[in-house]
């Protein structure tokens, strides 16, 4: 197997557009346990963790723009005001994976239980993927189209994903059978946009791909709405609202029966987790 | 050296020694059997079964044997001496010859020049294979008309016990039906070993293991080599905890060696190694317990199933101990025990932390909870009021001899202090069920407390003639006088080796103890398993310093008495030095102008085999313990949080304090994984799990605070009157948590382990119909008797023809 070190991004395009089964590694947490196991065996792997373009992250006109190779370990160090980001980066793996893994990674591997993705689901993020022909962004839930699958063709490398900064507060959450190092059998990101006067909930691990449920965030802005609670967030809320919430956010899922958990029970723990999300959410704001 | 200079000597018996392999470990330092390396190494690569039963028509290896870097590929026709191999019985063969029984069964072996040839080399193994009807469920195996694993049938062994009337009445009878999963023991360190041609047409074989002995009859008779040819050295072990009381690669590296002529080396993937060692019976366990109105045992009655896949491994043992302490550490005047270990197409069990009393000891505890309750009492109190003590009468009829603490391992567990109730307000997730997962700041949780006690056997019993062997070699160096120990007995991470030095040094007052590298240049010590070894190797190296001190003595009077001076009083030896009636006479530097040395055999005291109606002086020491679990239980999403354990051991005497606190802590977080979430899961016969993303052992955010009591009631004849406590924190850890998450959601969990969806009724409690009928195997000598060190040369019979 061949290992190829380029040191630019353009130099990694490059070796892409004429090894287009070169696959890439950064972190590797994913793929060295394929290897591990097996599962893979590629003709090349493509280094891509030294490339300073994917190390990076930034804040640009309101967007935040997240370098594929950013360590787990560094956004919990660096980002701790993107709340829901930070919590799921400290719900993946183990100290050792979090120093290695990184948001790329999770977005190549296309895993349904890939722990950031229901956070960029939830803020409507965007993937940049570039070629030695050029770059071009294509929005999350376009970007992911199944089980370990997406539109990333053979000659790109995933560069960035990026998502404009949202006021409000937010969480993620996921549940495992155990309290640590364990891979997500339901999570849930919920992100309160108080600008938009949206709520957005995305799921993970409970589909083929990460889920959003369009309905229950149209019932619970509209409830919030009816309340006046965006303009006073003291606003005395109908108690069934945040139950109600979690109702059509579990029927949003579509669960299957694997040897992580039950269909039923990842129904049942979204819907729990969407209704604890909505609650802190709210007293959040209340408090703030 | 003058008194002024006198060295203490450090670290005996009752210290907490610093472990002598501790800081190679902490820095990496130290050898595992993954890291052996030699010259001109091949590495050995097994071809598994796909199949749960298939019947083999033929194999194509030429593509295999053909691939550049391949030196050898073979199969059982190239079995050089006996084709099969078993810890008990010769049942198991190396490798598949015509059939397959479960999935993983090795069929093939080949060794290549590095790892990635050997891999892509046994894909191009081609095995024709017809497959069969399986049969992967233990009650179905029992039924007329089941496909059969082997043609002497479904049942390797079954156990029944008769004990006083079990036709008495009762005032009040509670019944119950329970489950637990097979469990993996989780091993750090996979199966590995080096196998290493010599020029006298023997091997010598490195491997990491429990017995080194034991392995050796097993290997050698399959090698077609006398036993003297097969020489076994430990390499460093990572983690036993049973798994590698079988043998896994010996045999096949030894092949490959002897057929190559060049060392090969056979280390397991992590994925492989759960095929490469058996597991933990799973059991379905039926119980009724009858009492008096004021909360007195009269009758309890236990149907038993072990489910041990496809071969016996240490089974028949296994079952033995489930049926014997089938009752739990209470004084049961009438009981009946059907106890059944079956065979299946499921991957093979044998041998693990408990072996055999875990899976009773969490039905019995269940039991006497619902007994309270029907009773109206505490949990605690019925647990009080029939408590087992010195004197009373086990089921099997044995007379309790042994120091037996049981009430007071009740209330010193009792007496530990509780976990701090949680303030009011939002709580940090990290600390609540869910952990990392950020799922709840309190909302839906609620606290259970739940307890169980436990008993088990130190040692192999039965009538199995235990024993231990050590050397023992005292001699002067240019720092002062030196001891050598040398034992087979296998350190496999709990500490033995630290306490056979700690013996020594207390034996003959010297500081400084080394030891041999263990191997089979020395005599058995018996397996590092049954938590036998403090008592027996520990015994063996007491008995080879009281034989080496002897002869010092000698030398000592022999040139006291040429000086034309007697001594006075006992000789004893400390620091160095030797006192007569405690005054000094010398330093043992001046008697060592030749080395002494002894070697000695330690025996225990003889037990029994069970008589046909199961009853008989079966055990030699007994250790008891008990165990309070505080649990949070977060009630809408099923998670779990175990706050606190609190433990209570009857330990006899703590040779090394920090040692058993280890054994306690380690052993409860092994029973808190079979208690949450530990689960080989099959489907078919194939292991869905087989990895540690997807089998999940408990991390240090599932592991509480272990707090824990020692109660040292010297155990009568038995060195320092220590008792093994390997494996007790195991047996009463599952019983105790699951219990407190009972009382947490109050719903009847009647399976480990318990599931999320258990937790919030998503999933009902596992149901049963009436226990399976008792098969018709049962007699004076069942299907097939315990052999110990005749291991590996038993036929297995057919019942009608015993």
């Amino acid at each position: 197997m061949e290992v190829l070190l380029p040191r630019t991004l353009d130099e990694a395009l490059a070796i892409k557009a004429g090894r287009p089964e070169a696959v890439p590694i950064a972190g590797g947490t994913d793929l060295m346990v394929a290897l591990n196991f097996d599962r893979a065996r590629p003709p090349a792997l493509l280094d891509v963790s030294r490339l300073p373009e994917l190390r990076q992250w930034r804040r640009k006109e309101g967007w935040l723009v997240l370098g594929a190779g950013v360590t787990y370990a560094r956004i919990v160090r660096e980002l701790p005001e993107v709340v829901p980001l930070v919590q799921a980066a400290r719900s993946v793996g183990s100290p050792q994976i979090r120093n290695r893994g990184t948001v790329g990674g999770n977005l190549g591997t296309a895993s349904p239980a890939g722990d950031a993705l229901p956070v960029l689901a939830a803020y409507d993020a965007e993937v940049e993927l570039a070629s030695a022909g050029g770059r071009r962004t294509v929005p999350f839930n376009e970007f992911m189209v199944g089980p370990k699958k997406t539109v990333l063709r053979p000659d790109e490398l995933i560069v960035a994903t990026h998502w404009r900064f949202v006021r409000g507060p937010g969480s993620f959450s996921k549940v495992g059978t155990r309290n640590a190092m364990v891979i997500a059998v339901a999570s849930v990101c919920l992100v309160l946009d108080e600008a938009g006067h949206t709520v957005r909930v995305a799921l993970g691990s409970v589909g083929p791909t990460i889920l959003r449920a369009p309905d229950a965030e149209r019932f619970v802005a509209g409830a919030l709405a009816a309340a006046g609670w965006w303009d006073d967030p003291r606003a005395t809320l109908p108690a069934q609202v945040a139950r109600e919430f979690g109702e059509r956010v579990a029927a949003a899922a579509r669960p299957i029966d694997d040897v992580r958990g039950t269909a039923a029970y990842r129904r049942h723990a979204c819907g729990v987790l969407a209704r604890r999300a909505l609650v802190w959410a709210l007293e959040a704001r209340r408090a703030a | 050296m003058s008194v002024g200079t006198l060295r203490r000597t450090r670290g005996g018996v009752g210290s907490s020694a610093r472990r002598v392999d501790g800081v190679p470990k902490v820095k990496g330092a130290f050898q595992y059997g993954s890291d052996l390396w030699a010259e001109e190494m091949l590495w050995g690569q097994t071809v598994r079964s796909p199949h749960a039963h298939a019947r083999i028509r033929g194999v194509d290896i030429a593509k295999a044997l053909s691939y550049p870097g391949v030196r050898a590929v073979l199969l059982a026709a190239d079995v050089p001496g006996r084709k099969t191999f078993g810890l008990e019985f010769a049942d198991q063969p190396v490798l598949a010859q015509d059939r397959v029984r479960y999935v993983g069964e090795p069929v093939a072996i080949l060794a290549a020049v590095d790892p990635e040839v050997a891999r892509r080399a046994a894909e191009r193994v081609v095995v024709d294979y017809e497959v069969l009807p399986a049969v992967t469920d233990m009650e179905e195996a029992l039924r007329p008309g089941a496909p059969q694993v082997h043609e002497y049938g479904n049942v390797l062994h079954h156990v029944r016990i008769v004990h006083g009337d079990p036709d008495a009445p009762a005032d009040v009878w509670v019944e119950g039906y329970y489950e637990t999963a097979m469990q993996d023991q989780a091993i750090l360190g996979p199966e590995a070993g080096m196998a290493v041609p010599a020029d006298d047409g023997g091997v010598d074989l490195y491997v990491a293991t429990q017995w080194l002995h034991v392995d050796r009859q097993q290997v050698a008779p399959c090698l077609g080599l006398p036993p003297e040819k097969v020489r076994l050295h430990l390499a460093g072990v990572g983690g036993a905890f049973g798994a590698r009381e079988d043998v896994s690669m010996h045999i096949h590296a030894c092949m490959l060696a002897l057929r190559t002529g060049r060392p090969v080396r056979i280390v397991y993937s992590r994925e492989e190694s759960f095929f490469g060692h058996v597991h933990r019976h799973p059991s379905r366990v039926w119980m009724r317990h009858g009492a008096t109105r004021d909360g007195r045992l009269v009758n309890v009655y236990a149907r038993v199933l072990l489910d041990g896949g496809a071969y016996a491994s240490s089974g028949a043992a296994v079952i033995t101990n489930a049926a014997t302490f089938a009752t739990g550490p209470y004084e049961v005047p009438n009981a009946l025990v059907e106890a059944t270990r079956v065979f299946t197409h499921n991957p093979p069990c044998g041998a693990m932390r408990g072996f055999g009393a875990p899976q009773v000891c969490f039905a019995h505890e269940a039991q006497m909870d619902r007994l309270a309750q029907a009773l109206g009492m505490d949990p605690a109190r019925v647990r009080l009021q029939n408590a087992m003590k010195t004197g009373s009468v086990t089921i099997t009829g044995q007379v309790v001899r042994g120091s037996a603490p049981v009430r007071q391992v009740i209330e010193r567990c009792l007496a530990l202090p509780m976990p701090e109730e949680p303030a009011a307000g939002p709580r940090d997730p990290q600390a609540l069920p869910g952990g990392a997962g950020n799922v709840s700041r309190g909302e839906g949780v609620r606290r259970g407390v739940g307890i169980a006690v436990g008993y088990k056997n130190i040692a192999y019993s039965g009538g199995f003639d235990d024993s231990a062997e050590a050397r023992v070699r005292v001699f002067r160096t240019a720092d002062g006088p030196a001891v050598e120990v040398h034992s087979a007995a296998a350190e496999v991470g709990e500490g033995l080796h630290t306490v056979l030095v700690q013996v020594a040094r207390t034996e003959l007052g010297i500081e400084h103890v080394t030891l041999h590298p263990p191997d089979t240049a020395i005599g058995s010590a018996g397996s590092t398993s049954a938590s036998r070894q403090t008592m027996m190797s520990g015994g063996a190296v007491q008995l080879a310093c009281r034989a080496v001190a002897e002869e010092l003595f000698r030398r000592v009077r022999a040139r006291a008495a040429s000086a034309g001076r007697t001594l006075r009083g006992e000789l004893t030896l400390a620091d160095g030095r030797v006192l007569a009636a405690g005054e000094p006479v010398g330093e043992v530097d001046n008697y060592l102008d030749e080395p002494i040395e002894a070697r000695r055999t330690y025996h225990h005291r003889p037990t029994q085999p069970l008589d046909e109606r199961g009853q008989g002086d079966v055990h030699v020491t007994l250790a008891f313990a008990a165990q309070r679990a505080v649990v949070e239980v977060d009630e809408e999403l099923g998670l779990a949080r175990v706050v606190q354990l609190a433990s209570a051991h009857d330990v006899g005497r703590a040779i090394n304090p920090q040692g058993v606190e280890g054994q306690i802590e380690g052993g409860a977080a092994m029973g808190l994984g079979l208690a949450l979430m530990e689960e080989v899961q099959l489907d078919g016969g194939r292991i869905r799990n087989a990895s540690f993303t997807d089998y999940l052992i408990p991390t240090f955010l599932d592991m509480p605070p272990v707090v824990s009591a020692v109660v040292e009631e010297p155990e009568p004849g038995v060195p320092y009157g220590a008792k093994g406590v390997g494996e007790m924190a195991t047996l009463v850890a599952t019983p105790a948590i699951v219990a407190a998450l009972r009382a947490a959601t109050g719903r009847p969990l009647n399976r480990a382990p318990v599931r999320p969806d258990d937790l919030i009724g998503l999933a009902p409690p596992v149901a049963s119909g009436p226990p399976p009928p008792a098969p018709a195997v049962p007699g004076p000598r069942p299907v097939p008797h315990y052999h110990g060190l005749d291991a590996g040369q038993q036929e297995l019979m057919r019942p009608e023809s015993d």
